[in-house]
């Protein structure tokens, strides 16, 4: 079987004020057939450009591309007609219907009329969307629009597919049941996938990976082999009696320590490749710390994650070794900052959040997990004073910020899903201007602006326009941006959805610090792995509290005899399940 | 909280002017349209294409003909011999205008006879037709005085004596000009403004603004200000190019004239700023700015004369801003007026600007909501 | 399945989604339907630039039966409606207020000096800010005066017989109603705003939310992107023509002289006139915001300004002139007004069309060579 894709020396530059920007560069690969293959990279790295190069919606520079046995220079339009693109917006027209789209595709890919009621059968069964065929797809949550748009395309079965980041903004369960849709295509139709992801989790589990940098391809690996290159410098550290997060904060800064995350209950570590360390000092150096007890390191096995940060990580610490932590376990001042009481939201007919009750404590991250329309976004934005409840009572930092004056909302800052800072105003000009709107004063805002610039590693991009940044970045100013007053209490929606592994990393290192200096911080996030760094979790589904407690109270609801180490993702999926029975994805 | 409404418009002009592509559609279409408008929007028509049929051989008829071709809003342009070729001059547009005098038009005038001269005109831009009709009357009505007082036996029992005020050689230039300032003006200041919510909105980043101390009053205040300035600087361009690029004379006060423009900006940003808090996306933006637009322009006499619309009409302008401006500004630009005579024009001005903005106010904060 | 039927599939499937999407958005159907509406009743009933019922002030110092017979032959004119008053202070402040246009001042010795034989003036003052109204006020009062004179010289006995008399004939519009002009100018003007604003705004559109990178990945060449884009907002854009068309006879009581079936062959040519070149703005902006800018300033504002819709072109400096050969609603609006109000003057209807073959032809080249299966 030859391969559906190849290419040889592809570059792509575009020209730019300053200099050109190499894209993709000099690229050679073969893809092998009738498997799924990852493409990965960080932001910025050139994946979408060389998706839109291998679909001849961009046309390269310099190189050779042969796709399904056509070649690109010559048989463009034959390229496009024969393979499967989702680009990353999905490609669906918002006014048409569920149906209306599937009947567009399937007259634009000329299935025949007598063919399509049984496709569409199959294919709406597969997504789950047979119950929505006549909504406007503009009102189909994320993860269904992207279902939608995967079974467009799958009308007539590609023998290529390219996928450009089908799941970003996407919750566990619905990427859990769009990775099945497609295993299913490889398996019966013997279909050749190319996914770009910055899901880690999902690159592991392809057959083979393209890892991408700064336009390179670096490597094309079966994942086991990628993280073959780690083997003995992964491993895991178990402690007791101290957050591991606040631990984290003594790991983060140590040059013998390429990376330490947290794991499920406990610490994933990296050694340096140049200067592994030693674990009997390791460990000693940790005993230091008050309150620390039955500290352990065993080796553990490598993940795909570890290769990634491994091979991308800047070898130049970025962070100063951290204050010495200030509150230990179990904060001794449980004051609740945030409490909501049967707190109510309906849009007409539909109930959004339906009577949810919680309270957050002060210096606490409190995590919000949830599948898309869950109800998290409509919670904070009452929370934050820019929706009113229909009924019920909160309060943040004593006020309801509907109704008490302006001013008491310096106590908070919020960071919306969405980017919205001002695109066309330069880094500075958007610091600037949140740090007045704050009323802060001439002095101070000078003194937060360059703390921020530096802090964030912003100041190469100070004169930038905020629109043109590369995401990881842009996420750092609007991060900067709702830090300019030193707010108490931090609101933060979905802030690592769709940057890369390394940028969330440098996001939760940077959280773990504040929340140690005693702000307050509420997040949302579709990354349950990230649920690990929240001192309390809340699950919620359709407008409803499904549990809430720290995250190994939440992980043992999952426990049960033939999974005894279940991880906060497979106890989300287990209660969401739970709450919903599952529709039949595999008949 | 000055300081945060200042920066909030600060940040307005930012946005505006440091993509080179919303510069250039604040710079560029304001001064095309001046110039476009300035140039080609003219009720003097000049070189109106005239035919001649003469079949008079007499003296008179030369002279009328040589009246014509001194006038430098005709222009002769075929000499007809025969009645056959009139229609299809007309009909084909080679000719505005056909004089035909008849074979006795001397002869009759000489024995003191009414002469008739029968003119034929093509009324398909019956405007055009209405002001050639008009000069060639004025023609007639010199030559008549002429002619009356070289062979006439008796003098006329009276005679006219016209005189025009303001625009001495009734040039439409400058009746068009002057309202060129409110026009532009207008239609800057409305687009500006209606973007500015519905963008913010449509780009999320409005929330951001919200959960800031910035109360809705204050956010209001931040978003007019830019464009109540933008618009001054824009007039004050225009007014300066009026003034000395066309050479328009302005007679009247100047302050007076910034006055009628503040208030003129006050309501305008008024009602771009309920279009903005109304629509949702900056397409629905457009539009509405469009669809008020329109009827405001045609509404405001600034190319046809309110007086000749009919009544129900008339009330109707009394609700367009941009009425009170264009009387403001030809006012003190050609009548040398001041501010008491423009009094009547002010006020109503002021009480839209003041509802609009109470309007949108309280839109905003129910949209907010 | 052979491809000239994929490709009818295909162009069917386009065809239909593009229907769905009209019906589904207001503001499409907004500009097709209900801004003619607008601007027809605005057009044909408020905006009018026939002058009747002119406010003017008639001084009269010492009034008299002399006096009276000339104010009397103000106040039975039509285009006048008289204000009297005894002093020129008054009526100079009526004027500068704005309450007359004109004012006509019989000074005391009128009377005296009439009867004596001599020669009175008839001062006549004019608001000259508004050009055009001045000019034809003061026609008017010219006419009106001749008429004075002529009813004066037959009560005196004397006869009075003006020289030359002004025998007017206006063919087509005899009448000199402007609605009958500006309302088929309009079919212009609407066309235009479907054509290429709406045309423009709804092709970025698909550029602005990445639909376009995931049909062009479809067996969809962009030929048929681009026919399946020009049908519906043909048809669109010809309901409105007609829809407007209907209007005009019925409402406005305009009269089409000439052939239905020209108007229908020529609003079919500056149709796709307008659409080429709403695609080739979509193509080149890739934005909403942009193509509806670019569309108000290169087809919108010419069509109203440099058409001959309102003003005369002839009448524009000749650096204005050689520019409006390039705006393709000149051309309509010239077979617009031949059509409705002359009937089928082939010369005219020749030339005019003939252009905008030639400018068809030139827009549809551009926009096929700068139209691709890429992004960029």
């Amino acid at each position: 079987m030859t391969s559906p894709l190849q290419l040889k020396s592809v570059s792509k530059s575009f020209a730019s004020k300053e200099r050109p920007i190499l894209a993709v560069d000099n690229v050679s690969f073969t893809l092998t057939p009738g498997k799924v293959t990852g493409l990965i990279g960080p932001d910025a790295s050139g994946k979408t450009t060389l998706m839109r190069v291998m679909t001849n919606l961009l046309i390269a520079d310099s190189g050779h591309i042969q796709v399904l046995g056509l070649d690109m220079a010559t048989q463009g339009h034959a390229i496009q007609s024969s393979l499967g693109y989702m680009p990353q917006s999905f490609g669906l027209y918002e006014d048409l219907t569920v149906q209306e789209n599937l009947d567009l595709y399937a007259n634009l890919q000329s299935v025949p009329l007598e063919e399509r009621p049984k496709r569409y059968k199959i294919l709406l069964e597969m997504t789950g969307l047979q119950a929505f065929t006549q909504r406007l797809s503009g009102q189909l949550s994320g993860g269904m629009k992207q279902k939608l748009g995967l079974a467009c395309i799958l009308i007539r079965p590609p023998s290529l597919l390219l996928l450009d980041e089908p799941t970003v903004g996407v919750d566990p369960v619905s990427r859990r049941e769009l990775w099945q849709i497609i295993y299913r295509q490889v398996a019966d139709e013997g279909m050749t996938v190319l996914v770009s992801t910055t899901y880690l989790d999902e690159a592991e589990r392809c057959y083979e990976v393209l890892l991408m940098h700064e336009g390179k391809i670096l490597g094309q690996h079966k994942p086991a082999d990628f993280n073959k290159t780690l083997t003995g410098r992964t491993f895991r550290l178990e402690a007791k009696g101290i957050l591991y997060r606040q631990l984290l904060t003594q790991l983060e800064y140590r040059s013998d320590i390429l990376d330490a995350s947290l794991g499920e209950d406990n610490i994933h570590l990296i050694s340096a490749a140049d200067t592994p360390f030693d674990q009997a000092a390791l460990l000693s150096d940790l005993r230091l710390l008050k309150h620390v007890t039955d500290l352990r390191i065993t080796p553990a096995p490598a993940q795909f994650e570890d290769v990634f940060i491994a091979t991308l990580k800047a070898q130049t610490t970025t962070l100063s070794p951290p204050k010495k932590i200030k509150t230990v376990i179990n904060k001794t001042s449980p004051e609740d900052v945030i409490k909501v009481v049967k707190l109510e939201r309906r849009f007409g007919d539909f109930v959004a959040v339906k009577g949810i009750s919680f309270s957050v404590r002060r210096g606490e991250i409190f995590g919000l997990l949830g599948a898309n329309g869950a109800g998290k976004s409509t919670t904070f934005r009452m929370l934050c004073g820019l929706l009113p409840a229909s009924s019920g009572s909160l309060s943040v930092a004593g006020h309801d910020l509907r109704t008490a004056s302006a001013t008491a909302r310096r106590n908070i800052g919020y960071m919306a899903q969405k980017f919205s800072l001002y695109t066309n105003l330069s880094v500075s000009q958007n610091l600037r201007f949140f740090a007045k709107a704050y009323g802060l004063s001439k002095s101070r805002q000078a003194e937060r602006i360059q703390w921020a610039l530096t802090t964030f590693e912003l100041t190469d991009y100070q004169n930038s326009n905020a629109g043109e940044l590369p995401l990881g970045f842009k996420q750092r100013l609007s991060f900067a941006a709702a830090l300019m007053h030193e707010p108490d209490i931090l609101f933060l929606d979905e802030p690592t959805s769709g940057i890369d592994p390394l940028a969330r990393q440098e996001f939760w290192q940077r959280t773990n610090a504040l929340a140690e200096t005693g702000i307050t911080v509420m997040v949302t996030t579709h990354f349950m792995q990230e649920a690990n760094y929240c001192d309390r979790l809340m699950i919620m589904a359709e407008g409803q509290v499904l549990a809430a407690g720290t995250p190994n109270e939440i992980r043992q609801l999952a426990t049960t005899d033939n999974q005894a180490m279940p991880s906060i993702e497979d106890a989300f999926i287990h209660l969401i399940e739970e709450h919903t029975p599952p529709q039949d994805i595999t008949s | 909280m000055l300081q945060a409404i200042w920066a909030l418009s600060i940040k307005e002009f930012l946005a505006l002017l440091r993509d080179k592509r919303s510069r250039a559609v604040l710079i560029g279409p304001p001064l095309l349209q001046l110039l476009v408008f300035g140039y080609a929007a003219t009720f003097n028509l000049n070189h109106i294409s005239v035919a001649i049929y003469n079949e008079d051989q007499g003296e008179a008829s030369r002279q009328f003909i040589s009246q014509i071709e001194g006038s430098p809003n005709f222009n002769i342009i075929q000499y007809v011999s025969k009645n056959s070729d009139i229609a299809p001059i007309i009909n084909n547009k080679e000719a505005l205008m056909l004089i035909h005098f008849g074979p006795n038009f001397s002869t009759n005038l000489q024995k003191n006879i009414t002469a008739p001269l029968q003119v034929i005109l093509d009324g398909r831009n019956s405007n055009t037709t209405m002001i050639s009709l008009n000069y060639i009357r004025s023609i007639l009505f010199t030559f008549n005085q002429k002619w009356a007082s070289e062979h006439g036996s008796k003098s006329l029992p009276s005679t006219l004596q016209p005189r025009t005020w303001y625009n001495e050689n009734k040039q439409s230039s400058w009746f068009i000009i002057p309202g060129i300032i409110g026009l532009i003006t207008l239609i800057v200041t409305l687009t500006i403004t209606a973007l500015s919510v519905a963008r913010e909105r449509e780009e999320g980043t409005f929330d951001q603004l919200l959960v800031t101390p910035l109360t809705p009053l204050q956010i209001l205040i931040g978003k007019a200000l830019p464009g109540i300035i933008i618009g001054l600087v824009e007039a004050t361009v225009i007014i300066i190019f009026a003034a000395y690029w066309f050479d328009i004379p302005l007679r009247g006060n100047i302050g007076a004239l910034y006055l009628g423009l503040l208030l003129f900006l006050l309501s305008a940003v008024g009602i771009g700023l309920m279009i903005s808090t109304i629509s949702t996306t900056q397409q629905q933006a457009i539009l509405g700015t469009f669809i008020f637009m329109v009827p405001a322009v045609l509404l405001s006499g600034y190319a046809t004369p309110i007086e000749n619309m009919p009544e129900i009409i008339q009330w109707l302008t009394y609700l367009d801003p941009l009425r009170y401006l264009l009387i403001i500004t030809r006012g003190v630009f050609l009548e040398g007026d001041s501010y008491t005579l423009l009094f009547p024009q002010y006020w109503p001005m002021l009480i839209i600007g003041i509802t609009t903005l109470a309007t949108t106010g309280w839109l905003f904060q129910k949209r907010v909501v | 399945m052979n491809s000239a039927a994929s490709a009818r599939i295909r162009l069917k499937g386009m065809l239909i989604k593009e229907g769905l999407q009209i019906i589904r958005d207001p503001s499409s159907i907004a500009i097709a339907f209900i801004l003619p509406v607008v601007l027809l009743f605005l057009f044909g009933y408020g905006v009018s630039l026939d002058a009747k019922h002119i406010p003017i002030g008639l001084v009269v110092e010492q009034p008299d039966t002399n006096t009276a017979s000339l104010t009397g032959s103000f106040s039975q004119s039509t285009y006048f409606t008289p204000e009297y008053f005894h002093s020129i202070k008054a009526a100079d402040t009526a004027l500068k207020e704005h309450k007359i246009e004109g004012i006509v001042w019989l000074k005391n010795n009128f009377s005296s000096q009439l009867l004596n034989g001599q020669t009175p003036d008839i001062a006549v003052l004019v608001n000259g800010v508004n050009s055009n109204q001045a000019a034809i006020t003061q026609g008017y009062i010219e006419g009106t005066w001749v008429t004075w004179l002529q009813h004066y010289a037959n009560l005196s006995g004397h006869a009075f017989k003006p020289t030359v008399e002004l025998e007017q004939r206006v063919w087509f519009n005899p009448a000199l109603n402007s609605r009958l002009y500006l309302v088929p100018g309009l079919i212009a003007i609407i066309m235009t705003l479907i054509g290429s604003l709406l045309t423009s705004m709804v092709v970025a559109r698909e550029w602005d939310r990445g639909t376009m990178e995931a049909i062009l990945v479809t067996p969809l060449h962009i030929n048929e992107f681009l026919i399946g884009k020009l049908i519906p907002y043909f048809i669109l854009g010809m309901g409105s023509m007609l829809f407007t068309v209907t209007l005009a006879i019925w409402q406005f009581d305009v009269p089409l002289l000439g052939s239905f079936w020209l108007l229908l062959l020529s609003s079919t040519l500056f149709m796709l006139v307008s659409l080429a070149i709403g695609l080739l703005i979509s193509i080149v902006s890739k934005n909403q915001f942009i193509a509806g800018q670019i569309s108000i300033m290169v087809t919108f504002l010419p069509a109203f300004m440099l058409s001959g819709f309102i003003f005369d072109i002839n009448s524009m400096p000749e650096v204005t002139q050689l520019i409006t050969q390039i705006v393709p609603a000149r051309y309509f609006v010239a077979i617009l007004q031949t059509l409705f109000l002359a009937g089928n003057i082939w010369p005219v209807l020749l030339a005019n069309m003939g252009a905008l073959v030639l400018m068809l032809i030139f827009f549809a080249i551009i926009v096929r060579k700068k139209s691709t299966n890429h992004l960029e």
